[in-house]
């Protein structure tokens, strides 16, 4: 048993690895730890957003075009679901599968991010003309930092699939060790389930201020 | 052995940060330009300056290579020892992923911070020595403590990364932190902020104190901007660094050490971390959303008022986000103080820690319900008054853990055979300092006597005899005590015992003083004070206790250095400690366990025969 124990360990000195006994299996627990608990501090900024907007805007909202959000939110939760699909097919060694899914969860992404700036955000006149500017009152600001916050992960979710996308096309990942995509996957999802959160926040909760 | 400069992270991030400000500044004036504005205006060129400074800091450094290679698919072995070529020196100037060194980078940085932080407050005490002013303007005061209170915030946050970073992996008998490149990140990321703080000096800086409340944080000088940057940067290092510690505490325990096994400062850091994991988010956003007021005029805090009805923000909005974070906050920077003076005393009484699994719920008990106390910064803030009771007395709640510590040492104390060595001295110095900075606390805690004192100079005495006996003193003793297991080499006793019997007498002069001078009239933030008050007598005595503090710093920093040349051999365990990291060489090596060890029975069973806490692996007993 000594000596079992110490061809396990003893060679820990000389590998190359700064952990050098720790398998796959206990750096995936970790990193699935880890993902989670920054998952949890991200709750305290998006749940700080949240509490701004209470405090400032109270049981009223901002008058905001309705069928913008709705198709922006179906579009987001579809997106979800392709997610699903992508990681699943990871798993199953089907990349074929996951390239096509992964593809189509940027494609929504984008549409959803493109839907805020254009049509919430009314960045581009020339497409469509906005009403709320940031700097113009506390439903401008406040729009603007929720949306603002949430585009942020949206498109650093799409860049991160895109890493994956491209890390999958090279070999990089098996079906017993993809945690990258497994990472971008639940970030997805986190993302996604923000918005829950925020979209009757901003649309549907309170009477519309005139 | 020479060293190419620019092979040094400090270095490359240094250039980086500057070529990276003036690179942010003009892409700014650029994109200002192009959308038909005029080039020069100062809000949003000096963020866009800042952001990107800091980024190319880290870029430049090396900080995030790793992970850049990762996202092309290149492996990334870890790096062990100095770099190649380069004296041992070096790698403290460098993108090392080793939690000792790191943990030595944090507490350098800290301490340094701390004297900057330190001789800012001499400074503006030499105003205060008398009244009218003498030498300072009331502006440059205002800067001057200002910043006095965010560079010693900053040092503190950082001397807490550095016991948790040091020790945490050492106690636990782990290889290194869950996530070195992280750990590595999240100290560097401390550089450029901190720097940024300073620079905030040379445009202005802040006003404000460390609270920033508006309005007058809006309309400031240009070095809000700087200050708000910094504390996001810092902020962001406090969430990543706790995430590692959490992450490694609870997944990379060795056999046998069950959560109420672990040495007890592990608890600290825990209950520590988790405040830092999600508080900070709420100053992060706090001040990004200042930030973005002042340079895009979106009215979060500024109220604008349209036919009666506010369409603007609210001020109070500030209060609330910031105090979510910042009064936690202050339990992050006495939790793990306290932890060492739970960790240290069971050593000096040669007798098991009383309470053991108390101790450990009461630190996770004070974070608990350190959230749940904001409130009680806003008593004369104008809020609603229903909300006063219910702060009051969630606020009042936090002496019954803190009590229970207060409890458990003195039963450690009790019937112990006591040995007073300088860790020891700093161990009760902070218990008699923290207890004059927590009986003060009810009284802030109470509306009745928070309404008189509020924005008193009693408020400062409070909360740097808190600070004091739960941070700087435990900090004290941990680097006297530690500083054998990091050197291999004893501090000067005679040396540490002058810092101890300085500084402590001196402390508590400067305490009381401060409050009493806060109780007789004397308002915070204020440069002058009348002469009517007749405090100007007690005004000086916590000048000169000033002073006395900062030279027996001094005392220290020259033992520290001195004794890591001449001192004398430590052996491996001078303590005769039972905690793991003391079982292994002075100083650790580089890879810390030979091989992995068990924890066969309780930490603190000192005095009891024949009982063991941890077993070495390979010494045919597995």
């Amino acid at each position: 048993m000594a000596v079992a124990t110490k061809s396990l360990h003893g060679a820990v000195a000389a590998h190359d690895d700064h952990a050098g006994h720790e398998d796959y299996a206990t750096r995936l627990r970790l990193n699935r730890l880890g993902m989670w608990l920054f998952f949890i501090s991200e709750a305290f900024l998006f749940g700080a957003l949240l509490a701004t907007r209470f405090y400032l805007w109270g049981d009223t909202r901002p008058e905001l075009d309705q069928m913008v959000g709705l198709i922006v939110t179906s579009v987001l939760l579809l997106s979800s679901a392709s997610m699903y699909v992508a990681d699943t097919a990871a798993e199953h060694g089907q990349w074929r599968v996951f390239s096509v899914a992964a593809w189509t969860t940027m494609i929504l992404g984008l549409v959803f991010f493109l839907g805020v700036v254009i049509f919430e955000w009314g960045l581009f006149p020339q497409i469509y003309e906005g009403h709320l500017t940031p700097w113009g009152d506390k439903y401008g600001a406040v729009v603007f930092a929720m949306t603002g916050m949430h585009a942020l992960h949206v498109l650093s979710g799409i860049v991160l699939i895109f890493i994956m996308w491209r890390l999958a096309r090279k070999k990089h990942f098996t079906p017993e060790k993809h945690w990258g995509i497994e990472a971008a996957a639940i970030y997805w999802h986190y993302v996604d389930l923000v918005w829950i959160f925020f979209y009757p926040a901003l649309y549907l909760i309170g009477t519309a201020h005139h | 052995m020479s060293v190419r400069l620019t092979s040094l992270a400090l270095v490359r991030g240094l250039i980086g940060y500057f070529v990276g400000f003036a690179a942010g500044m003009l892409l700014v004036m650029a994109a200002r330009l192009m959308l038909g504005m005029e080039a020069w205006e100062q809000e949003a060129v000096y963020v866009g300056g800042i952001v990107l400074a800091i980024l190319s800091f880290l870029l430049a450094s090396g900080a995030m290579t790793d992970w850049l290679k990762w996202t092309r698919g290149i492996a990334t072995p870890m790096r062990h020892g100095p770099p190649p070529g380069q004296p041992s020196w070096a790698r403290y100037f460098g993108i090392d992923y080793n939690h000792k060194v790191i943990g030595i980078q944090y507490g350098v940085t800290a301490l340094l911070l701390l004297m900057v932080g330190g001789t800012l407050a001499l400074i503006f005490r030499v105003e205060l020595a008398e009244p009218s002013l003498s030498f300072m303007s009331l502006d440059s005061y205002n800067v001057v403590f200002s910043l006095h209170g965010w560079v010693a915030l900053a040092s503190i946050l950082l001397g807490v990364g550095a016991m948790a970073n040091y020790l945490v992996p050492l106690m636990i008998g782990a290889e290194d932190m869950a996530f070195p490149r992280l750990n590595a990140f999240a100290y560097w990321i401390n550089v450029p902020a901190a720097l940024t703080l300073m620079l905030a000096i040379f445009v202005g800086g802040w006003d404000s104190g460390w609270t920033a409340y508006p309005p007058l944080s809006l309309r400031g000088a240009v070095g809000y901007q700087f200050m708000f940057w910094a504390i996001f940067g810092i902020g962001l290092s406090s969430i990543l660094g706790s995430l590692n510690l959490i992450a490694t505490i609870l997944l990379m325990r060795p056999k046998g050490m069950a959560l109420f096994r672990m040495p007890i400062f592990c608890w600290a850091v825990l209950a520590t971390s988790l405040i830092q994991l999600t508080a900070t988010q709420f100053i992060g956003i706090d001040f990004l959303m200042m930030s973005f007021e002042r340079s895009l005029g979106m009215p979060f805090f500024n109220p604008i008022m349209v036919e009666g009805v506010n369409m603007g923000g609210q001020p109070l909005l500030h209060q609330h986000l910031f105090w979510f974070y910042s009064h936690p906050a202050v339990y992050v920077f006495v939790l793990p103080g306290l932890g060492i003076i739970s960790e240290l005393l069971p050593v000096f009484a040669r007798k098991p820690l009383f309470g053991y699994r108390w101790i450990a719920l009461s630190s996770l008990a004070i974070a608990l319900v350190g959230f749940l106390v904001w409130g009680h910064h806003m008593f004369t803030s104008g809020y609603g008054e229903y909300l006063r009771v219910a702060f009051m007395i969630s606020t009042l709640l936090v002496a019954v853990p803190t009590g229970v510590k207060f409890f458990s040492w003195l039963g450690t104390l009790w019937g112990g055979r006591l040995t007073f060595p300088t860790p020891m001295l700093f161990t009760l110095g902070a218990i008699s300092v923290f207890l004059i900075g927590g009986l003060s606390g009810p009284v802030l805690a109470t509306v009745t006597t928070d309404l008189y004192l509020h924005d008193t100079y009693f408020v400062v005495g409070h909360f740097h005899a808190t600070i004091f006996g739960g941070f700087v003193f435990p900090f004290f003793a941990a680097i006297y005590y530690w500083y054998p297991k990091i050197t291999g080499r004893m501090y000067n006793e005679t040396l540490g015992k002058w810092h101890f019997w300085i500084m402590t007498p001196a402390f508590w002069v400067m305490s009381i003083g401060q409050m009493s001078v806060g109780v007789l009239g004397m308002r915070r933030h204020i440069a002058d004070y009348d002469p009517a008050l007749q405090i100007a007598t007690g005004q000086l005595w916590v000048t000169i206790a000033g002073f006395f503090i900062a030279f027996s710093v001094l005392l220290m920093i020259y033992n520290l250095f001195s004794s890591a040349e001449i001192g004398a051999l430590a052996g491996n365990n001078p303590w005769r400690s039972r905690s793991p990291e003391w079982q292994i060489p002075s100083p650790a090596p580089e890879h810390s366990y030979a091989s992995p060890i068990r924890v066969v029975g309780e930490p603190y069973d000192y005095g009891l025969a024949g009982s063991q806490y941890i077993a070495m692996a390979g010494a045919g007993d597995d």
